[in-house]
């Protein structure tokens, strides 16, 4: 586990445990699938748990979600390297991952992604010295007639232009200041 | 002729009100009559054929599930798109959700499915709330949950969402994944349809196939059978993306020329700015390009249609695949090589990893092709990624290794001139592309409908 030693030194700004409400919709969560098969509640759990301890998967963080399922750490680790949507380091506040396969590129998704580079300042998979936004490339997301296009969280942002990519990060960035 | 969107643009459809005062449901009523085998007989009568790509007879993957006593059975909705053209199911589940959910009730019912699944993409995180809502409405209507309509039957339909990987479109992948585990595709047999998920029997169908069931029991197989052509039965969904006038999500009764749906104003309405047709992906990016001099006529010289057998006619030789009904479309401006890269850096990024030929030569496939679109090719590299390929073609547990290997493939058999012009001209290739040279479209009919 070299690529995740790093992170059992990190520490978590907030304490690893779901609140009460929460913790019931593990409980539903669970329930949806035959008694001692809990397991499959693995992926939804680690969505949940993405999106509540700081849009990334941290070391304890999993070994949370492997206690809460009682499972093995490691099946936890495993499972969170392998699909995309799950960090395993940490992100900027608003990781805008920028479609790039075929269809999108056909679209010029590679003059978006220029464009978001210089004016950011940062290379692909990196983040913002503010700690606001992080770039990442990703693989076809479902939107090829609406291209280029780009995942901001739980939404797509489609038909980008420069000017659409200017106003969005103004936009995210007057609500961060808030 | 429409059979799944003829109600997509009546206001608040989404909706149960709006979807049950339009006739939403009664396929439910109708099952409920049905004993279990006459429903899947009306399948099998319809012809069916799987949505996701493989375009499998759905009736007779129905008829292989096994049923030993005591065990439960379930039937999982296959609805993670990934494919690179592909977004009908997205648009059918954003805007019809209840249409998939009717689909799902009695495709349960025939299957005696008491728990069903729909594994939706991660990324599809807003139309996992629109299905949820929608699973709620039907429940509290009494479509879900013990006892449906006084039947005796019970079913609960779950919404999973997956995190972001294409392999797990791929059936046992799918199954892995929704047990909690890496997608990892498993080894056939045991066929999904005798142990699937938790070992126990399972139906893996795409969401426009079992949406399609909705009509089918509606209208009765057999008059479902007679819209179409041949063994390409009913109506499709395709997505088309890339060059045309109006991208989105069409329906086709499967009857219409090729050539009429990229140049027609009910469909894709030709080319932006007059520019010319280089070629096209018809079925997602998996399945081979065509340049335009091979699309509209088969190598008989036959006018192509839009079904699976023309499309598919001459083989991969000169013809191509229905697919999955992602459309994408290449103008004359748009270079191969480039195209092809992007595409073996995806089926790079999502092997799984499982084989050494997938895992091993998509890697070494993009390498290549981007060394060649940088200027850094040389000639016998053209050859290397022809033997890379045929390497990998099935010689995968699953299909991934196929849709890695064709499309490179097809982009050498016919685009060779513009490979080697990459090559030889490295520093003209980085200033403009190839163009359309002898793959030229026929000049499009003038006043199609």
């Amino acid at each position: 586990m070299t690529v995740l030693r790093h992170l059992r030194n990190t520490k978590g700004p907030m304490s690893i445990k779901f609140s009460q409400e929460q913790l019931n919709k593990v409980q539903e969560v669970i329930a949806r699938y035959p008694e001692g098969k809990q397991k499959s509640a693995l992926i939804p759990l680690l969505h949940m748990a993405q999106d509540t301890f700081g849009g990334w998967l941290d070391a304890p963080v999993m070994d949370y979600v492997a206690e809460l399922l009682h499972i093995l750490p490691i099946e936890v680790y495993e499972v969170a390297t392998f699909y995309s949507m799950f960090n395993t380091k940490p992100v900027g506040k608003y990781l805008l991952e920028v479609c790039r396969t075929g269809p999108c590129m056909l679209n010029g998704s590679d003059e978006i992604i220029e464009y978001i580079k210089s004016k950011l300042g940062i290379n692909e998979g990196e983040t913002t010295p503010d700690g606001l936004f992080t770039l990442k490339p990703a693989e076809c997301l479902g939107a090829c007639g609406y291209a280029p296009m780009m995942q901001l969280g739980n939404n797509f942002r489609e038909h980008l232009t420069k000017e659409k990519v200017d106003a969005l990060i103004s936009e995210l960035t007057a609500k961060a200041g808030n | 002729m429409k059979l799944l969107l003829q109600n997509a643009h009546i206001e608040g459809i989404r909706f149960y009100d709006a979807y049950r005062k339009n006739g939403g449901y009664q396929s439910v009523e109708k099952a409920f009559k049905m004993s279990t085998d006459a429903i899947v007989e009306e399948v099998k009568k319809s012809g069916l054929r799987g949505r996701g790509g493989a375009g499998f007879p759905t009736g007779m993957k129905w008829s292989f599930l096994a049923k030993p006593e005591g065990v439960p059975r379930h039937l999982v909705c296959n609805a993670d798109e990934s494919e690179p053209g592909t977004f009908k199911d997205r648009y059918l589940m954003e805007f019809l959700p209840h249409l998939l959910i009717e689909g799902l009730i009695v495709s349960s019912y025939a299957l005696g499915s008491n728990a069903t699944y729909i594994y939706i993409r991660g990324e599809y995180a807003w139309i996992t709330d629109i299905l949820e809502h929608a699973i709620a409405e039907a429940k509290q209507n009494g479509w879900l949950g013990k006892n449906i309509l006084g039947s005796g039957f019970d079913c609960e339909i779950y919404v999973h969402r997956g995190a972001g990987a294409y392999i797990c479109g791929e059936e046992t992948a799918l199954i892995e994944s929704l047990e909690g585990k890496r997608g990892n595709p498993r080894l056939k047999p045991p066929f999904p349809a005798i142990q699937g998920v938790w070992m126990r029997p399972t139906v893996v169908n795409n969401v426009e196939t079992l949406a399609a069931i909705v009509p089918i029991i509606n209208m009765g197989g057999e008059e479902y059978a007679k819209i179409g052509v041949g063994r390409s039965t009913g109506t499709k969904l395709l997505s088309v993306c890339g060059n045309v006038n109006k991208p989105g999500v069409y329906e086709i009764d499967m009857t219409i020329s090729v050539e009429e749906f990229i140049y027609s104003d009910k469909y894709c309405g030709g080319i932006p700015n007059g520019k010319r047709l280089k070629a096209c992906i018809p079925g997602g990016s998996s399945v081979p390009i065509v340049p335009a001099n091979l699309l509209f006529k088969t190598a008989k010289g036959e006018t192509r249609m839009m079904n699976y057998e023309s499309l598919s006619d001459g083989g991969f030789a000169t013809g191509t695949m229905m697919g999955s009904g992602g459309f994408i479309v290449l103008d004359e401006d748009q270079c191969v090589v480039r195209h092809t890269m992007t595409l073996a850096r995806f089926y790079n990024h999502e092997s799984c990893g499982q084989c050494s030929p997938c895992r091993e030569g998509t890697g070494w496939m993009y390498k290549i092709l981007k060394n060649i679109e940088n200027g850094q090719g040389k000639l016998s590299d053209i050859d290397l990624l022809w033997d890379i390929q045929r390497r990998i073609e099935g010689n995968t547990i699953c299909p991934l290794g196929d849709a890695a290997a064709w499309p490179v493939a097809a982009a050498i058999r016919h685009f060779r001139d513009e490979f080697e012009w990459h090559v030889l001209n490295p520093e003209e290739s980085q200033r403009r592309n190839y163009g359309i040279a002898h793959y030229a479209d026929p000049l499009p009919m003038v006043g199609v409908v």
